[in-house]
């Protein structure tokens, strides 16, 4: 129906290090307005003595021993890089 | 012969295979000739290695040849969704992002069905990321549901659905985040299998929503998804959150478990937006099981309608997190019209990612950003623990839940253009997700036009030997799963 007042989609956008067109920026910040506005009927609900969860698996603190073990070679890592030389992925140059 | 053997199920081509009566070659072929001869239609398959699949076929029947056939999965061609990892096989989630990605190891799924002597089979096609209900999110076009092309296969794992519908695949395996198995196993007419969160691995399947995604089955009938789960479940050291627990012998769990079963009919899954259709079908199944003595009791799970709100705070939160990784360096698509590094990252996600995946990326982004994290995040958390709370005090008095698995049968392709309209069709799935449930889908019988519909059955944690017992019971004493579509 409506755009979210709060919802900034030009500083949401560069949070998400995502390009959108004016198209888009249109088109989103109407859509999701929709969808958040559905998403405040959760301030219905009285969380006030309830716990978060953050997944529903009855595991916690999970370690690793502490052992080198053969990983992927070199080749195979870099294999889907779009530019790389010498086993280094190439970027733009970041420092004039 | 060929249109037979590609609609019988594991267990009686493993039968044949161990008689000699037919070979893996054999049977690797009729699924090849039936994917060329229909795939153009359905449209299941990302993208398929024929000479790969007759090696893997032709290694399996040396095997049986020499008596060192692995089981029954050996020399069964099974397909995978395309965000599933094969080592020397793309891998593109259906995203632009991704395609010209080739996987350089395998997931542990892989590894598991190599190491049962499946013969892995081709990358089917999904929503985008695995983000939606249809399939219709796919950077290659959509998949046509095999009962009617003009309709969807459901979502994500649409191309798993329609593959094994089609008879392109003996069994498949989908993702299943917030209903993503269940609800195109349900418009395609086959069983499948969302297991307990932790039970299978997670190492090699391209993350979405990592609290929530799971891997597991579409198979023809319950048996199957039983040898499947079989093969594919257990702890692995490369998942964190997959659970040391004994698997046991789903299968022979099947012939030993013959309830009668309490089971629970949650009230708030039989409102308003369910098809009369459905509703009326899922009535005949629970109407089954009082008939075999089960003891049936309405439940509540007074929490179900967040369940929507709940899974879309936590999922695009989760979402926005993991595909941060795209950003056009190690691996993915990269911009060509980019000015700067940081430009790189913008033009490369821009170009990479498709308009649900960037909604989902701005919304998840939103709800975890300064000053709304507590309220929405933080707050989506704790209303899950009550969501999880609800299922947990419903089975202190019941086994197990009956409910549809999908409140409408498969819709038009083009017809839910409204990202919202599309959200509500996983209403009944996504509070499995939530709570970390196994559930399955089987099929419960047809729409007057003809489409399939799925009941959903519900366990307890780790209890999948007891759901997939309770849903065998309703699939012996009907057919629908013999019936095809016409292609």
């Amino acid at each position: 129906m409506s755009s979210s007042p709060d919802l900034n989609i030009d500083h949401i956008a560069k949070l998400a290090r995502l390009a959108l067109t004016p198209e888009e920026k249109a088109k989103f910040a109407q859509q999701l307005g929709d969808v958040l506005h559905h998403i405040e009927q959760l301030k219905k609900v009285d969380v006030s003595h309830v716990e978060p969860t953050a997944h529903a698996a009855p595991v916690f603190n999970v370690w690793a021993d502490d052992v080198a073990r053969p990983g992927l070679p070199v080749e195979r890592a870099l294999q889907n890089a779009p530019t790389q030389r010498e086993h280094m992925v190439v970027v733009p140059k970041v420092v004039e | 012969m060929s249109s037979d053997l590609i609609f019988q199920p594991i267990a009686q081509l493993a039968v044949a295979l161990d008689a000699k009566k037919i070979s893996s070659v054999e049977l690797t072929r009729a699924v090849i000739a039936r994917t060329r001869a229909v795939d153009t239609r359905v449209r299941a398959f990302n993208s398929f290695d024929e000479a790969d699949a007759l090696a893997q076929a032709a290694a399996s029947d040396a095997r049986r040849a020499a008596g060192q056939a692995r089981g029954p999965l050996d020399g069964i061609p099974i397909g995978l969704k395309d965000v599933i990892a094969v080592d020397g096989q793309p891998l593109t989630a259906s995203s632009k992002m991704l395609a010209n990605f080739v996987s350089p190891y395998d997931a542990t799924v892989t590894t598991k069905l190599k190491n049962a002597g499946a013969v892995l089979w081709g990358r089917l096609n999904l929503d985008e990321f695995a983000m939606g209900s249809s399939t219709e999110n796919s950077a290659n076009g959509p998949t046509s549901n095999p009962w009617d092309l003009t309709r969807v296969p459901g979502g994500s794992s649409g191309g798993s659905a329609a593959a094994l519908a089609a008879g392109e695949a003996i069994a498949t395996l989908g993702s299943d985040t917030g209903g993503s198995i269940r609800q195109p196993a349900a418009f395609c007419g086959v069983v499948g299998l969302k297991p307990t969160y932790g039970l299978v691995s997670r190492y090699g399947l391209i993350a979405f929503a990592s609290s929530l995604d799971q891997i597991g089955p579409f198979a023809r009938t319950v048996e199957d998804a039983a040898i499947v789960l079989g093969a594919i479940a257990g702890h692995d050291e490369r998942d964190s959150t997959s659970f040391k627990t004994d698997i046991p012998d789903y299968r022979a769990e099947l012939a030993a478990r013959r309830g009668p079963w309490k089971l629970g009919i949650p009230k708030e899954y039989f409102g308003e937006g369910l098809d009369p259709e459905i509703g009326a079908a899922v009535e005949q199944a629970i109407a089954f099981y009082k008939k075999q003595g089960c003891e049936i009791r309405e439940v509540s799970l007074p929490h179900t309608r967040y369940c929507l709100d709940t899974y879309y705070v936590i999922a695009t939160a989760e979402a926005s997190s993991n595909l941060a990784r795209y950003d056009g360096i190690r691996y993915g698509h990269r911009s060509k019209h980019a000015t700067d590094i940081v430009d790189l990252y913008f033009q490369s996600r821009a170009e990479g990612f498709g308009a649900e995946v960037k909604r989902r990326i701005i919304l998840g982004t939103y709800v975890l950003s300064s000053g709304y994290y507590d309220a929405y995040y933080l707050r989506a958390q704790k209303v899950r623990t009550l969501i999880r709370q609800d299922f947990l005090n419903a089975f202190r008095e019941v086994d197990a839940l009956l409910t549809p698995t999908s409140p409408m049968p498969a819709f038009k392709i083009g017809e839910k253009a409204d990202p919202l309209a599309l959200y509500l069709c996983d209403i009944y799935t996504i509070g499995v997700n939530l709570a970390g449930l196994p559930g399955i889908s089987v099929p419960c019988g047809f729409t007057q036009s003809g489409l399939p519909i799925g009941a959903q059955i519900i366990g307890q944690p780790f209890q999948e030997s007891s759901l997939l017992a309770i849903a065998r019971a309703y699939e012996q004493a009907h057919e629908w799963n013999t019936r095809h579509p016409i292609l």
